[in-house]
């Protein structure tokens, strides 16, 4: 497995690197390769200064090496806005993205894929019928909308949650998060569970759709051949079919959960990265943007490795020291 | 297409979505002539009336169903120019990848070789990251405006379109027809559009149609952020954002509306899409 | 080899009357099973030949109401030791599968589920019926393997699917149908996955094992070479009805319908010396608006006759047949070269 995990970062950086070169070429033939490093409000001098100085004025490629050597030491520019370093922004507002994230997603499962196997094994029940009808309506949802009326109810009309922001943390075991007060409790609830309605539905979608196409198969068949119940059969049988198409449907959902968490984190005024890149794109900020992208990337990369990685142990079939 | 696929449509969430997007559609169609006034022509507007809850009466002797804005824009006629201008971003959005997508699917289903699996790469590449993510990113380089956001939705959708056409045609590609019209020496162009094309419109209808909620969605959270169309031509999604700010005073009708509007359009197509979906689907009892 | 006739006793394990099962399609109604009756006595081999597309599986599953939504078994009586199994409850019809009434499915690699292992599965199967202790179930297991043959039980039992090979997978299959000890074993075309070796040790096994419990089997087969080596009686089936029955004596020898003719005349065994292999015309038609007879459109005996649905006639022999043109009886009638 060693070898394997090795392999994959090694093919995870070259995708990395692919990235870059794509990103710095956007940015610098379609955007102002001027206004990429410096903040074009700057005084003449200053900005004719800085052009000879970080070799602005060299050909494409050397200037994108020179970026790269910076990549690599951590250097991904500074913000225009806040002359901090994007990279350290970034890893500094991660935390409260990835809290969130994590939040909703747990919320999305729990409900979700229970509500996925009922629908699949009894789908033209009433609650199984009932449940493809949330499902559509979850992935209808404009998560933007619903959480504004989220906040013009809780927070307005009835003033029990607050408007926006993350709660005070604390440590346990080392790890810090607003989960563990009472404060931090009452300010993730509402974008948690904003962010949570589109992955919820998607799980339960994709579950159904699992437990469908198993429940015809052969091995379902002969289960009920030898007499076990239904439940036995679900959860004995089923479950464990399904259970990786189900953590690569997971692995997806942690990037849509990304992805959409940025709306939210606007909303909601919750300091994640989310809220960092919709405060760049508006501000021209790119350092931060492309610090954001490059992440971003690597962040995808890692998920995928640890779901094929989960899948491996998962199935018994797949071994990763061969070929798959 | 299945023989009686129309009158299939007809389940109960189908019907509830034809409805719908049959009324959207026609409300978008016809919106001047069913709206009260014109809520971009500055003229019509009276500040007097701003800031009305639903159902007052204007001092020009409209009334504001649903309420009115800071300007004293009548939120009724607003939600449906922005139903106008909503639907014919996402049709035309679609339409222009449909084409794309499923011209670069078709093509290179029936090529082969190192065109396959370069745009099948591609194509994998970026379904593997959210929509809104490459939105955003083609955004920041690209500038704000109408045609910006239509090639940014461009961007997002070809790869469905793409990937479902090619994985039909792979299936089509090696059936006895086409192996005939070969050796008939029909141009792969004439292959490509009038034999490998119609078999795969129904497994992309069910595309288009899930599409154009998604960019729908796609745009009216694009908007949203202040990322989307110009203030000039606002959609549901601005509208929302507009309302933002009047939230706080209570004015829940500014934003309310508009998306509840957008949530029924939205619950409507992906109704009727999903209905599409069961029937294509084959293993689906009948 | 025995010769006991098929038993229409009361005390029949299985008595199966008139049974049809449907599939309603997009191109109309498919009768999968029509109008089938057989009988299978207690101990008793019965082997259902047919080739793909007879209904042969329809009918095993049938007999177990594993019948999938919207196909249904719409007419006839399936009576097991005298109680009724067609439309019984479902909850009923738990306590009798893989208790009283176990299958073997054709595909083991399919039917036993990869994720899980061998012990899993076979402690869910006695689990569902018998109330034993972990380590009293874990005992059973290990005793039913042994009995099918496989060597080192106890590393089987920790083993996945995957990890063994055709012939032992389906000795797995073997073990848990019988755990339960049932009165009936229905086979589906168990051996035709494996190799020839392996068939023909699957199939001494489960003769000497079936005798040794009194277990009945109805082994679903399209090879009548197997049908001869182990059943005691057989019926013939095409296009989801039964076209002739007897015992396997009298079957092969003497066939009297024309499509049994046809099978054993293409057997290639039989065919030593010939040029061609001999092959019945024309493939089974599909089994939706069949008029008359379902096999004349193939038979090179049939009439005008054969248009009206010939029905399933007891012989004084005890043989059934539905046939209007059957072959004559010849003392050696053995079509072919002689063996």
């Amino acid at each position: 497995m060693f070898l394997y995990t090795v392999i994959r970062l090694g093919q995870g950086a070259l995708l990395l690197l692919a990235m870059s070169v794509l990103v710095f070429v956007a940015i610098y033939a379609i955007g102002n390769p001027i206004t990429m490093l410096i903040n074009p409000s700057s005084p003449q001098e200053v900005i004719d200064e800085t052009i000879r100085r970080l070799g602005l004025d060299q050909p494409l490629y050397v200037q994108y090496l020179r970026f790269l050597a910076q990549a690599v030491q951590g250097n991904l520019g500074v913000s225009y806005i806040s002359s901090q370093p994007a990279l350290r922004l970034i890893v500094e507002r991660f935390p409260a993205t990835l809290e969130l994230t994590l939040t909703a997603m747990t919320i999305a499962s729990v409900i979700g894929i229970p509500l996925g196997l009922v629908a699949g094994y009894r789908p033209n029940s009433p609650l199984g019928r009932a449940i493809g009808t949330i499902s559509i309506i979850g992935i209808s949802l404009p998560s933007f909308w619903i959480g504004l009326m989220l906040i013009t109810i809780f927070s307005i009309r009835f003033g029990i949650l607050p408007t926006g922001g993350r709660g005070q943390t604390a440590s346990i075991l080392g790890f810090e998060s607003s989960l563990f007060t009472r404060n931090g409790w009452s300010h993730i609830v509402m974008p948690a569970i904003n962010l949570c309605f589109f992955p919820m539905a998607m799980i339960i979608r994709l579950t159904r759709a699992g437990v469908r196409e198993n429940i015809t198969s052969n091995h379902i068949r002969y289960a009920r051949a030898k007499g076990l119940s239904s439940t036995r059969i679900l959860f004995g049988y089923i479950l464990p079919s399904i259970s990786i198409p189900l953590i690569t449907v997971l692995g997806i959902v942690f990037g849509v959960l990304l992805a959409f968490g940025v709306v939210t984190e606007t909303v909601f005024a919750w300091p994640g990265i989310g809220k960092l890149i919709i405060e760049a794109i508006r501000t021209g900020d790119r350092p931060i943007i492309i610090a954001y992208l490059l992440f971003t990337v690597l962040l995808f990369a890692l998920i995928n490795l640890a779901v094929d990685i989960l899948c491996a142990i998962i199935d018994p079939r797949i071994s990763l020291s061969g070929a798959r | 297409m299945r023989r009686g696929t129309i009158g299939s449509l007809l389940s109960p969430g189908g019907i509830f979505g034809l409805i719908v997007v049959g009324t959207a559609v026609v409300c978008a169609g016809f919106a001047s002539q069913l709206s009260q006034q014109n809520p971009f022509d500055l003229v019509q507007l009276s500040v007097a009336d701003s800031q009305l809850p639903p159902g007052s009466l204007g001092s020009n002797g409209i009334v504001y169903w649903l309420g009115s804005d800071d300007q004293g824009r009548d939120i009724v006629s607003a939600i449906l120019y922005g139903l106008r201008i909503s639907l014919l971003v996402a049709i035309a959005s679609t339409s222009i990848a449909f084409v794309l997508g499923t011209s670069i699917g078709l093509s290179a289903a029936y090529a082969g070789g190192w065109l396959d699996l370069v745009f099948m790469r591609l194509a994998d590449i970026q379904l593997a990251f959210p929509g809104i993510l490459i939105a955003l990113v083609l955004l920041s380089v690209l500038g704000s405006g109408i045609d910006k956001v239509v090639i940014a939705i461009v961007a997002v959708q070809w790869a469905y379109y793409a990937r479902t056409a090619r994985s039909v045609a792979i299936i089509e590609r090696s059936k006895e027809y086409i192996l005939a019209a070969q050796s008939l020496r029909f141009s792969a162009a004439r292959i490509i559009f009038s034999h490998l094309l119609p078999n795969s419109l129904s497994a992309l209808s069910v595309v288009v149609i899930v599409q154009i909620a998604g960019g729908i969605a796609l745009e009216a959270t694009l908007s949203f952020l202040g990322m989307g169309l110009p203030i000039t031509q606002p959609s549901l999604g601005l509208l929302i954002a507009n309302g933002y700010t009047s939230m706080l005073s209570g004015e829940y009708w500014l934003s309310f509306y508009p998306g509840f509007v957008l949530l029924l359009l939205l619950v409507g197509i992906n109704l009727i899409g999903e209905r599409l979906r069961e029937l294509n689907d084959p293993r689906e009892s009948l | 080899m025995s010769s006991k006739v098929i038993s229409l006793s009361s005390n029949a394990v299985l008595d199966i009357r008139n049974l049809r099962t449907e599939f309603p399609s997009a191109e109309g109604v498919v009768v999968a099973v029509n109008d089938v009756s057989l009988s299978v006595g207690p101990g008793e081999i019965v082997g259902i030949v047919g080739e793909s597309g007879s209904g042969k599986s329809a009918l095993a599953y049938s007999i177990l109401g594993l019948i999938d939504a919207p196909g249904r078994i719409t007419a006839g009586s399936i009576k097991f030791r005298g109680q009724e199994l067609a439309g019984l409850e479902e909850a009923e019809l738990r306590g009798v599968r893989g208790n009283r009434i176990a299958i073997i499915f054709q595909d083991p690699m399919t039917s036993l589920h990869p994720l899980l292992r061998i012990e899993r599965q076979m402690i869910d199967a006695i689990a569902a019926h018998r109330k034993l202790s972990r380590a009293d179930a874990r005992g059973e297991a290990i005793a039913a393997l042994t009995k099918v043959g496989i060597a080192a039980p106890e590393q089987r039992l920790r083993a996945y699917p995957h990890q063994l090979s055709g012939g032992t997978r389906q000795r797995v299959a073997i073990a848990i149908a019988m755990i339960n000890k049932p009165d009936l074993i229905i086979a589906d075309e168990p051996t035709t996955a494996l190799d020839v070796t392996t068939q023909a040790q699957i199939i001494r096994e489960m003769k000497s094992l079936c005798a040794a419990s009194g277990t009945a089997l109805v082994w679903i087969t399209h090879d009548l070479a197997v049908v001869s080596e182990m059943a005691d009686a057989v019926a013939i089936m095409y296009a989801g009805s039964i076209v002739e029955t007897g015992t396997v004596q009298e079957v092969l020898d003497s066939p009297a319908h024309p499509y049994t003719a046809g099978l054993l005349a293409s057997v290639p065994a039989r065919n030593r010396g010939a040029k061609r292999l001999s092959q019945i015309p024309g493939s089974v038609q599909s089994a939706t608006g069949v008029s008359g007879c379902a096999f004349a459109p193939r038979c090179s005996r049939s009439t005008a006759e054969c248009d009206a649905v010939p029905a399933l006639m007891p012989g004084s022999d005890g043989r059934k047949l539905r046939c209007f043109n059957p072959l004559p009886a010849i003392a050696d009638a053995r079509l072919g070269a002689a063996q």
